[in-house]
C-alpha cells in the first residue's frame, strides 16, 4: 500500500481541539516571569525553558505522527520542512518556513514571522540576554531526537528516514523580534544521526 | 438581589434557560495540546526539578502562576463591561463568560451559603481529563508498591489543581474581591472549586 501523504497543516489544525490562544500566551508569560523571579539568573531561565521545551517535544511527537499521517521523510531536509509546515501549523496555528540551507544539507533556519508566544509581550531592560521563546528551540530539539522511538507506528519493512534515525541537533536563535529583529529565526544544525535498531522483532 | 436567589438559598441558577450557544470569539487559537503540554511541564518543573522535597513551595509557585494568568485574563475580559454590583454577579461572570473563554463551557453548578462561600462545580473538568500525570511519579509508584499509590497520584493531581485555583483567585482579585480558592475532587470527574471571600 502506498504511504499516505502528509495532510496539509491547515487541514490538521482545523481538526485539532483548539483553545483560546490568550490562555496559552499568558500562561507561558506567567511561567517565564515566575522562573525569572525564582532563578534570578537569565541564563538559568534560558536553560530551564529549553529543558521544558525538550520534554514537551519528546512527548508531542506521538501526537504529531498520529495526526499528521507523515509516513516517511527521506532526509533531514524533508524532515525540517515537515516540522515547519505541518508541525508548527498543527500546534501553534502558524506556519514557519525553512531557509538558509548549508551546502551539505545539515544546517538550516526555521523562520517564524507570526508567533503566538509573544502576543502582548514586552521585555523590560532587566531581561537582556533572555531568550523569551527558548521553549521552542527545546521542542524542536526534543521532537527531532524522538522521531526514532516511535518506530512502532511505522511498517518496519519500509526503510524510512523519519522513523529509523534519531536526530541529534543543536538549535540556536539567530533572530528574535523581542530583541529588535524582524522575525524569529532558529538555526537547526544536525549534529549526529543515530541509526536506531528495532528493539522488537516484527512478529512481536 | 433577585427573588429567585432568595427563595433558593443554596442553589443559584447560573444557566439561563435559553442554553445560549457559547459565543466563541474568532480570536487566535492554538491546539489544546499546547496548553496541556505547557501545564504538565510547568507543574513537573516545579514539583520534580525545583522543589522535589518541598511540595508546599511548589504549590505556592504554581498557584502564583495561575494567579498571574487569572488576573490578566479577567482584566482583558472585563474591559468593556460595567463594574459588578456585588460578589454574586462577579462570581456568575466567572462561571459563565470567564469559564467559557477558557473551556468553551460554563460551570455546571453554583452553590453559595450567602455568607461569602461559593462552590463552583464543573462536571467534567477539562484539565483533569486531559493532563497526563507526571511519568516520573508513576515510575516512583511502580518501584515502591508499598508506598501509598493513591496518595501519590492524589498529590500529583492536586499539584495540577493549584493552577486553576490560582486563576480563579487572580480573576476575582482583579475584580476587587480578595478570596481563598481550593479544589475538591472527591467526585471525579467533577471538580468543585470552593471560593471563600475574605471579609
Amino acid at each position: 500500500m502506498a504511504p499516505v501523504g502528509p495532510r496539509s497543516g491547515d487541514a490538521i489544525f482545523a481538526n485539532m481541539e483548539r483553545v483560546n490562544a490568550e490562555l496559552f500566551t499568558l500562561t507561558y508569560g506567567a511561567t517565564v516571569r515566575q522562573l525569572l523571579t525564582d532563578l534570578e539568573e537569565v541564563d538559568e531561565v534560558n536553560k530551564q525553558l529549553d529543558q521544558m521545551g525538550y520534554n514537551i517535544g519528546i512527548r508531542l511527537v506521538d501526537e504529531f505522527l498520529a495526526k499528521s499521517n507523515v509516513s516517511r521523510c527521506v532526509d533531514f531536509k524533508e524532515t525540517a520542512e515537515v516540522i515547519a509546515k505541518v508541525g508548527f501549523k498543527m500546534f501553534l496555528g502558524v506556519t514557519a518556513s525553512v531557509t538558509n540551507w548549508d551546502a551539505d544539507g545539515t544546517c538550516c533556519s526555521i523562520v517564524l514571522e507570526d508567533n503566538p508566544l509573544v502576543d502582548f509581550v514586552e521585555l523590560p531592560d532587566t531581561c537582556q540576554g533572555l531568550y523569551y521563546c527558548n521553549i521552542l528551540s527545546g521542542v524542536i530539539r526534543g521532537a527531532l531526537e524522538m522521531v526514532s522511538n516511535t518506530s512502532s507506528f511505522a511498517q518496519p519493512s519500509i526503510p524510512s528516514f523519519l522513523w529509523d534515525v534519531s536526530l541529534k541537533t543543536e538549535v540556536t536563535w539567530i533572530r528574535d523580534v523581542l530583541r529588535g529583529d524582524d522575525a524569529y529565526e532558529l538555526q537547526v544544525k544536525l549534529v549526529k544521526q543515530v541509526p536506531e535498531e528495532y528493539p522488537y522483532k516484527d512478529d512481536e | 438581589m433577585n427573588r429567585k436567589e432568595i427563595t433558593k438559598p443554596f442553589q443559584v441558577e447560573i444557566e439561563s434557560k435559553q442554553k445560549q450557544k457559547i459565543e466563541v470569539k474568532m480570536g487566535r487559537e492554538v491546539s489544546e495540546s499546547c496548553v496541556d503540554s505547557l501545564l504538565t511541564e510547568m507543574v513537573s518543573t516545579y514539583c520534580n526539578r525545583f522543589y522535589a522535597n518541598k511540595p508546599e513551595l511548589a504549590a505556592r509557585r504554581i498557584e502564583a502562576i495561575g494567579y498571574q494568568v487569572g488576573h490578566q485574563l479577567s482584566e482583558r475580559y472585563t474591559m468593556e463591561r460595567p463594574r459588578f454590583s456585588d460578589h454574586l454577579e462577579a462570581i456568575k461572570f466567572i462561571c459563565k463568560d470567564f469559564w467559557s473563554e477558557l473551556f468553551k463551557k460554563q460551570i455546571d453548578n453554583l452553590k453559595t451559603n450567602h455568607r461569602g462561600t461559593f462552590v463552583l462545580q464543573d462536571n467534567g473538568f477539562r484539565w483533569l481529563s486531559r493532563i497526563s500525570l507526571d511519568p516520573s511519579l508513576e515510575n516512583a509508584e511502580s518501584q515502591d508498591p508499598s508506598a501509598s499509590t493513591e496518595s501519590k497520584a492524589a498529590q500529583a493531581t492536586s499539584m495540577h489543581l493549584y493552577f486553576p485555583c490560582g486563576i480563579i483567585r487572580g480573576a476575582l482579585s482583579n475584580l476587587g474581591i480578595p478570596c481563598a480558592v481550593s479544589a475538591d475532587i472527591s467526585n471525579l470527574p467533577a471538580c468543585s472549586f470552593v471560593v471563600r471571600i475574605k471579609a
